[in-house]
Order: C-alpha cells, then structure tokens, then sequence
C-alpha cells in the first residue's frame, strides 16, 4: 500500500536569511525531495548600465563598485582595463603591481566570506563565519589605508591607480601575509574533515564537466568540476604572465570541491601576494598625460578577467564623447545562476540553501 | 533506601516546626519547634512546601543565569565579547529579554485548537521542574530519594514529545504541523539509546535509585563505560533540540517549526523550558555518569556538585558552537542505524564484566574500564567505516584537490 | 578513525576561547583599574583619588572610557572640509559630482585671497543625505580648496539638516582626509591629532609672495 502524496509549491520570499541578497525562488517539492525550482531576480536592478550613459568614465568607476558589493577592487579592474584598451593608455608599471595587490587581496576577501556564508547555511551558529570576517577586518583595514573606504573603494583609475599606497601598508600587508596561513589551516581544521561537513556536503549538488561547459560556467564552480580554465593563464592581462601560481581542480564537483576550490585559491592568492611583493618597483602610479576627463576614440572593446565569481567583463562603445555610449556587463554571478534548477534536482529541501551558498552568487551582480 | 528525613536540608526546616524527639540539638540552632508530634504531618507538609519554593525559583534563576551564560560563552567561543551593555557584564540581558517577550502581542491564530494551543508550553516546562525533586545536590541534601529515580527521570523526559506535538498540531498551520512531527519523530527515535544507556549505569549501581547510582562510583561511570556516555550525551543533545540536531529552530530550513505560532509569554515559557530542560539534563547527567557530589573532601560536596554541573553545562555550549547541522534522514540514520547498537553492546558488555566479576575490588574494576574502553575504540572504528563518509572521500583534502601548475 | 574531525573542530574552537576577542567597543568601553588609569595618563594611587567614583567601578572592572576604532589618514569621512580662502568659485566639484548634490552660486567679489580675488560664495550646499562619499569633487577640485573630512558622526534627526549650508562649511572643524592629497600626507598629517585651519599648508602649489601676486592680478591687467 502506497501513500498518495501531492507536490507543494512554496515561495522562498525574497527576504530569507539564507539566500544572500534579495532572490526569490518557487520550489515544488514532493515530500523531502525537489521537484522544481524557479528563480525570480530583478529585486535590486537599479538601472547601472543605463546610468553608466550618462556619466562620465571617472564617474563610472563609482557606479562599478557596487555592482558586486563585494569584491569591488576586481570590477573596478575590469571595468578599466576595458577603457584602457578602448582609449590606448599604456598604464605606469608600479600602478599595475598594486592593481594586482588590490585585486588579490580582494579575491581573498571574497572568499573568506564565500565559504564563511557557505558554513553559516549549513548551520554552524556564525562560529566560521566570524573567524572568516575577522581575516576579511584585516584586509578591509588595508583598504582603507589605501584608498580611505572600506567597501566601495573607486581606487583605480584609467592607466593605474590614483594614489600611491602609504608607508603604513607594507608592514600591515607583510604582517598579513605571515599571519594568514596559520588561519586558512585553522578554518581547514575545523571544517574540512568534519564528519558533519563531510556527509551533509558530499555527493550534494553535483554539476557534471560537460554540463558546466554548455552552460558557460566560469570561475570556482568550474574548475571545482575538474575544467582547467582560469582566465589569469589563458588569457593573462595585467602582469599574470610574469607570475607562477597554480590552480586548484576537483573531481566530482560538489558542494564539498567547491567549498576546498575556494580555501586553496585564497592559499594561492597569497603566493602571487608575495611575488607581487618582490616584483614591485617605486615610481609614478599614473601617467601624466591622462586626463582627468577621458575621452576614448570611438570604437569598442571587452577585456574579461578572472573575478573571485568567475569570468567578469565590461563590454564598453564609445562615440568619441566623455560618456560610454553603451556599457554591458557580463557578470558571472548571473551565468551561474542559470543552472541552480540542474543542480539541485533530486536532492533533499535542506540541502537548496547549502548548493545556493556554494554557487557564490552576489544579487548586486545579477540585477545590476 | 533514604528516607526524607535523612536529608539534611529537610530535617533542618522540619525540626525548627515540629518539636519531635528524632531532632537532637544540633538542628535546632534557631530554636525549638512550635508544633505538637500528634501534628507532625503539617510541619511535613509546610517542610515540603518550603523546600520547593527554594527549588522552583532556584531552577528560574538557573534559567537566567544560563541565558546570560550561553550568550557570553558562546561570543567567547567565537573571539567576541558577548551582551556587555545591560548592567555589569551585561548580567540584566535575560531581564531585558523577559520584558521584552511579555509586551509582544499574543497572538491566536483562528484555525487554532485553543486548548491544546494554550497547553502546550506549560506541558513543556512544568514537567521539567519536577526533575529536580530527585536530583541530590550534596551529600544528603535532595528533595526525595524515590527508589525509581532513574525512571521517574526518563519518563518525564517523554512529555517533552508530547508537549511538541500539541504545539504543532495546534497551530492549526500546515507546516507547523509537518514540522511538529518531524521533531516529534526525532525525539521518540532518540528516547531509546537515552534509556538504554542509563540501562547500563543501572546494572552497575545494581538499583533505580540515583542516591545508591552516586554511591556505587568508586570510578565515574563516564570513564567506566565510555560507550555508554557518549550515547547518553548524544541521545541527551537531541531531547534538548540543540546542534546538531536543532531542525526544530533552523531559520534556514524550509519548513516552519513547531513554534511558529506562538508569540509573547507561550513562546517565552517555550524558550523557559528549553533552557530549564537544559539545566536538568545536566544535573542528571552528573549523577548518573560523573559521580554527582562524589570528590576529594578538600571542599564541601555541593560544590563539587556545582562545578561539574556547570562544566557539563559548558560542554553543552561548546557543542553548539562547533557542529554544523544534521539534516533529518541523517539524524534517524544515526540513532537507529548506530546509537541504538552501539548501547546494546554497551550493555552485552557489562553485564558480561559484572558475571565475571560480581564484587569489584578497585584493580578488577580498572580491569574492566580497559577492556570498555578497548570495546569503545573498535565498535566506533566499525561503525565509523559502516555509516561514515565513504573512505576513499574521508580524507578530502589531499586526494580531491589536484593543483594545476 | 570517526570521530577525529569533531574532535579536531573542538579542539579549534576551544583555542580560540582562550585566545583574545577582536570586539572593538564603541563608544563605551568597560575596563579595569590600570587601563582606567592610563586613559586618564595618571598612575593608579592618584587615579584612585582624583576620580573616587570611577576608580570604584574600575576595581571591579566596569570604569567607562571612550574608544574609537583605528582610522587611517586616508579615511574618507562624511563631511566635507572647505577653505574659503583657497576657493575660486569654478564650480568643478558641482560639475563632476555623479549625482549632482552640490550647489553653488557666485558673485564677482573680494574674497579669495590666494588666487586673487575672483568669486564669492552666497551658496554652497552639499547634501550629505544623497552623498555617496566618493570624493570625486575633491579629484576634481583644481585649487585645493575643498577636501574630504575625517569625522563620521554626522546623524540628525531631519532630513533637512542633512544639507550642509555655507555656514557650517565656514565655521566646521578642519581635519581634512588626506584622500588625494599626496601633499598632506608627506607631511604625516594625522587627523585625530591636530587640526589644520590654515589655508597655506594645504595647497599643492606653493604659496606665491604678495608681489608675485600683485604682478599677475595688478599689474598685467
């Protein structure tokens, strides 16, 4: 004798604690299992591309930094590397090394609060998680020795950065760099051979090597399912070609690979850290012949770089005047999202929060 | 067996009423009895009522000092300070916890059942106080020996099931109800290593009675069946809704809880019991496993009591900070795939050590400690390799992830 | 074996229990006797008796001083520092805001003193309210005249006092951020110390003699 039981729908509003910014899903379920989900966005569009027409390309770089309001250092980079390319500025050597720092730092930001977020779905009561922000204060601090804000930082500007970093950064950054390792292996400790971690995570929101690749996934959820692509190699910009670092790549592409992906790329981060470092040598960090108003001959271009989300570019047309004439985002975070339903078809309703939190997705990138 | 009056406490209040002759002058420091031996059974009854009024707000003050306690301990486990901003060290956040749960609106949903939503938070925390009239807090301080403590014990903690699933049933509210039932099944499948563990406490002390359990720990049971108290304190874990097993109160789950209806003063005495439920588990855990008011007598019993109380009490917060989550067919699969087995051997164990050796000196019983702890070691390794994370994916950090040069 | 993972976690958590907190109390802080005493810079025996109430509370551990957390020079705050002296009244910063909150209106005067008089200011409004604080008008602003604070407690009780009239920009306390202003900086200015209320030590370019400006603004007119 067979109990007769009937699909429900339930809405995920878009307030929840558990999915990171406003994002709406309808889920039908059966029971434990999940039949269906929906994701509904557009909760936080705020209109930055057609904004982005009417401003300046100075003033744009403020709109870039809250598009994804958590990694700011790396959408500023992307979006100037896309108008140095557009206008031919040939950016000064030292304001290149500190983009890198910048960016790199921000990488570890990102996913320090990435997995700490991740562990927090999983229901560890914040503990994680504030180990996590309590690395990211450290970094955040930097940032404001650097460009006076915390978070929306407007730091680069085209052809480099617009202000040396002081004399209080290297110390703060080199103190940074002993203490970190000592912290990633405690956060490795903690949670990776959990018993806990280990069974609500493995075999948990699988995404095969040829799925991702129709789907255009880019970034860690890719390499975590064994595709070797990251854009600072294939397609270095910056100066990524003059650095040796490695990626990491798993298996099965789970919530459990993407989750170590991420704890061995900030380990990796930390080394091209120290050969930026090394490499850095004092001069000017913009060149003179900017000008403050830049005004690129018409055309277009898009340079993708590799975000701590995935694959992030700026596709910017000029018409020769002051503002882009179009600029669209290629944000990583919304490609990603495209294929959450794949994911998480067949598992339990526990187990959508936790594949959620391990896609990594920032609602200020997707709506824009 | 124990009579009331061989309590020390008792015996004190009872001889400053009752002029009796059974009282000798050392208990009469403030002055003799007024009532007559023909009425003695009033100066028991008021003795009685004395007593626990002192229990009952004791086990209220307990519950304010754990709400502070929790929320301090917990922060320092997690590199912050806790609530500091209410009176010193933040002592009067439970105060400004209390008013604020009383000035929320009460609120009764229509479709309610408005008896059993009424009764479901006083089942859930009057039940709980009544542990604390078995529980010895020194030598010969305690409310009554029963002679069936240890059962008196586990059956009271079974209303806590009831209590739950009246919760959910009357919300009236579809996921209440689911959610009400899946912490009722969770609750009912965990009752069962609880009692059987204590099962193997009971064989040693060769009685029900928790005062002959702390008088026949020579060695503490928890280093004398290690077994036995990781699948009590398990099994105890999971009675009280706490991580890793708190489904019950996980904002990120889906489906509502069983407290999702009540607001105001019912959710307050629903938090009240949670806490209380807490305090007592700790309590019985201390008799029954880590030798109740048993030490050196450098200091008196009651604060040994105490001190063991509040580690345990510690070790229950600890636990929260740490663990992650179970999800609901993961924590069934636990307590019928490996607790319910794991307390069976537990008591094949000693019943075999106890036929072998009937009377114990104190070599033979550090004998049988390490052939438990021998048993300990390899029935986890089966288990562990039987239900665990699979092998070739228990060590994911150096075989998964390959770094591409 | 199962198991060593929990116990592996317990062990992290229990490290970091009785390793030190990284709260920063704001703005109360609760502390004993001798970090009470050297706040008030005397040693323990005259703390105890030039403040009997505090040093009470201190021997307990509840004495309240003040903290602020660390602030770099660079710390783009939420208010806007304005030498008048140094202003031309070109309007660069109103042009290139982003969101356009700045409002000025000038008439020909006497008032700027540095460049020769040029404009003066009737209004000059900012709206902290709409303000996104990303100092782009301080990039902009081509005479060093206006800077970003360092101060970040600007909350009122009405919208309306949000906007930052002329009066106050006059009359406010001067300690400017050193965001894009590499010449304060290499004088290791620091906010929190000391006040910079003239107008000469703050400009990129140097201060030209009284007939170097007679011979620009005079002479050659």
């Amino acid at each position: 004798m067979s109990i007769r039981t009937e699909p429900v729908t339930m809405n995920v509003g878009p307030i929840h604690p558990s999915t990171h910014g406003v994002f709406r899903m309808r889920v039908t379920f059966d029971g434990e299992e999940i039949i269906d989900v929906e994701p509904v966005i557009g909760y936080l569009h705020r209109g930055s591309e057609k904004l982005a027409e009417e401003r300046t390309y100075t003033q744009v770089v403020t709109l870039t930094d809250r598009m994804d309001y958590v990694a700011s250092m790396t959408n500023n980079q992307s979006y100037i590397l896309s108008v140095e390319k557009l206008a031919g500025i040939t950016p000064s050597p030292r304001g290149v090394w500190l983009r890198m720092i910048a960016s790199e730092l921000q990488r570890i930001a990102s996913h320090a609060v990435a997995n700490g977020f991740l562990i927090n779905d999983l229901g560890a009561w914040h503990t994680p998680l504030l180990y996590m922000l309590r690395e990211r204060e450290k970094i955040l601090e930097m940032f404001e020795m650097l460009c006076g804000a915390r978070i929306t930082n407007s730091y680069l500007r085209p052809g480099g950065v617009f202000m040396d970093a002081p004399d209080q950064f290297w110390p703060a950054l080199n103190r940074f760099l002993d203490e970190m390792p000592h912290r990633i292996d405690d956060i490795e400790n903690l949670l990776s051979t959990n018993e806990i971690v280990l069974i609500r995570t493995q075999n948990v929101g699988v995404l095969k090597k040829d799925e991702c690749l129709n789907a255009s996934i880019t970034g860690p959820v890719l390499r975590a399912s064994g595709v070797d692509w990251d854009l600072r190699h294939k397609n270095p910009y910056d100066y990524y070609d003059q650095i040796s670092f490695s990626r990491p790549l798993g298996e099965i592409g789970d919530n459990h690979d993407r989750f170590l992906v991420r704890i061995f790329e900030m380990r990796e981060s930390l080394k091209i850290l120290r050969q930026c470092i090394e490499n850095i040598q004092p001069g000017p960090v913009r060149p003179k012949e900017v000008p403050f108003l830049v005004r690129p001959p018409k055309g277009d271009s898009y340079v993708p770089i590799e975000s701590p989300k995935g694959e992030l570019g700026f596709y910017l047309v000029s018409d020769g005047g002051v503002s882009p004439f179009r600029c669209h985002v290629r944000a990583p975070s919304f490609i990603n999202l495209t294929l959450l339903r794949e994911m998480v078809l067949g598992d339990k309703i526990a187990d959508l929060f936790v594949t959620f939190g391990s896609l990594d997705v920032n609602m200020g990138e997707v709506d824009r | 067996m124990n009579t009331v009056m061989d309590s020390v406490v008792f015996k004190f209040i009872y001889c400053h009423l009752v002029s009796s002759n059974e009282c000798v002058d050392s208990f009469r420091i403030l002055g003799s009895g007024f009532i007559s031996e023909k009425y003695s059974i009033i100066g028991f009854l008021i003795t009685s009522l004395i007593l626990i009024l002192i229990l009952i707000n004791g086990a209220l003050v307990g519950v304010l000092a754990l709400i502070w306690g929790e929320r301090r301990l917990i922060g320092r486990f997690q590199a912050r300070l806790g609530p500091n901003r209410w009176g010193p060290w933040g002592i009067f956040t439970p105060v400004a916890d209390a008013i604020k749960v009383m000035f929320k609106e009460d609120i009764s949903p229509r479709l309610s059942d408005k008896f059993v939503f009424v009764l479901a938070p006083v089942l859930m925390v009057i039940p709980v106080l009544m542990i604390f009239a078995v529980i010895p807090f020194g030598k010969a301080t305690f409310l009554t020996d029963l002679n069936v403590g240890v059962l008196f014990i586990l059956a009271i903690t079974s209303t806590n099931t009831l209590s739950v699933l009246m919760a959910g049933w009357g919300s009236g509210n579809r996921y209440g109800i689911i959610g009400g039932l899946r912490a009722v099944a969770m609750l009912l499948s965990y009752e069962i290593p609880m009692a059987l563990a204590a099962v193997g406490v009971i064989l040693m002390a060769g009685s029900l009675s928790i005062i002959k359990v702390i008088e026949s720990q020579t060695i503490p049971f928890a280093i004398f069946q290690p077994l036995g108290f990781l699948t009590f304190l398990i099994a105890a874990t999971a009675e009280l809704n706490r991580s890793p097993f708190d489904i019950t109160e996980a904002e990120s789950e889906l489906i509502a809880g069983y407290m999702t209806e009540y607001s105001s003063m019912k959710f307050g005495l629903f938090f009240l019991g949670e806490f209380m439920a807490t305090i007592a588990a700790s309590a019985v855990i201390v008799c029954l496993f880590l030798g109740g008011w048993r030490g050196p007598e450098i200091i008196p019993s009651h604060f040994w009591f105490l001190i063991k109380w509040i580690l345990m009490i510690c070790v229950f917060i600890w636990f929260r900070a740490t663990f992650p989550r179970l999800r609901v067919d993961q924590i069934m699969e636990l307590a019928w795939k490996a607790l319910f087995e794991l307390t069976l051997i537990n008591i094949l164990a000693v019943a075999i050590l106890m036929l072998i050796w009937p009377d114990p000196t104190i070599l033979e019983l550090w004998i049988m400690t390490g052939i438990n702890w021998i048993i300990f070691f390899v029935s986890l390794w089966i288990f562990g390799k039987l239900l665990g994370p699979k092998p070739e994916q228990k060590d994911g950090v150096s075989r998964k992830i390959v770094l591409q040069k | 074996m199962f198991g060593f993972g929990l116990i592996k976690g317990l062990w992290v958590t229990f490290k970091n229990l009785i390793g030190p907190t990284f709260t920063v109390q704001y703005p109360d802080k609760r502390v004993g006797l001798f970090k009470a005493a050297k706040y008030y810079k005397q040693n323990p025996f005259s703390f105890l008796k030039s403040h009997p109430i505090d040093g009470l509370k201190s021997i307990v551990g509840q004495a309240v001083i003040k903290e602020y957390p660390d602030q770099f020079p660079r710390f783009r705050g939420q208010e806007f520092n304005w030498y008048e002296d140094r202003c031309t009244g070109c309007a660069s910063c109103a042009k290139y805001c982003p969101l356009g909150i700045i409002e000025i209106e000038t008439h020909p005067g006497e008032n700027n003193i540095q460049e020769g008089t040029s404009y003066d200011i009737d209004v000059f409004d900012i709206d902290i309210g709409r303000c996104m604080f990303c100092g782009i008008c301080v990039e902009a602003c081509p005479f060093d005249a206006l800077h970003m604070g360092s101060g970040f407690e600007k909350a009122t009780e009405k919208r309306e006092e949000l906007v930052i009239a002329v009066d106050e920009l006059r009359s406010a306390d001067k300690r400017p951020s050193t965001w894009f202003r590499p010449q304060i900086e290499q004088s290791s200015y620091q906010p929190r110390d000391k006040e910079m209320d003239d107008f000469h030590d703050i400009g990129r370019h140097e201060k030209p003699t009284k007939e170097e400006l007679t011979e620009r603004w005079v002479n050659e007119r």
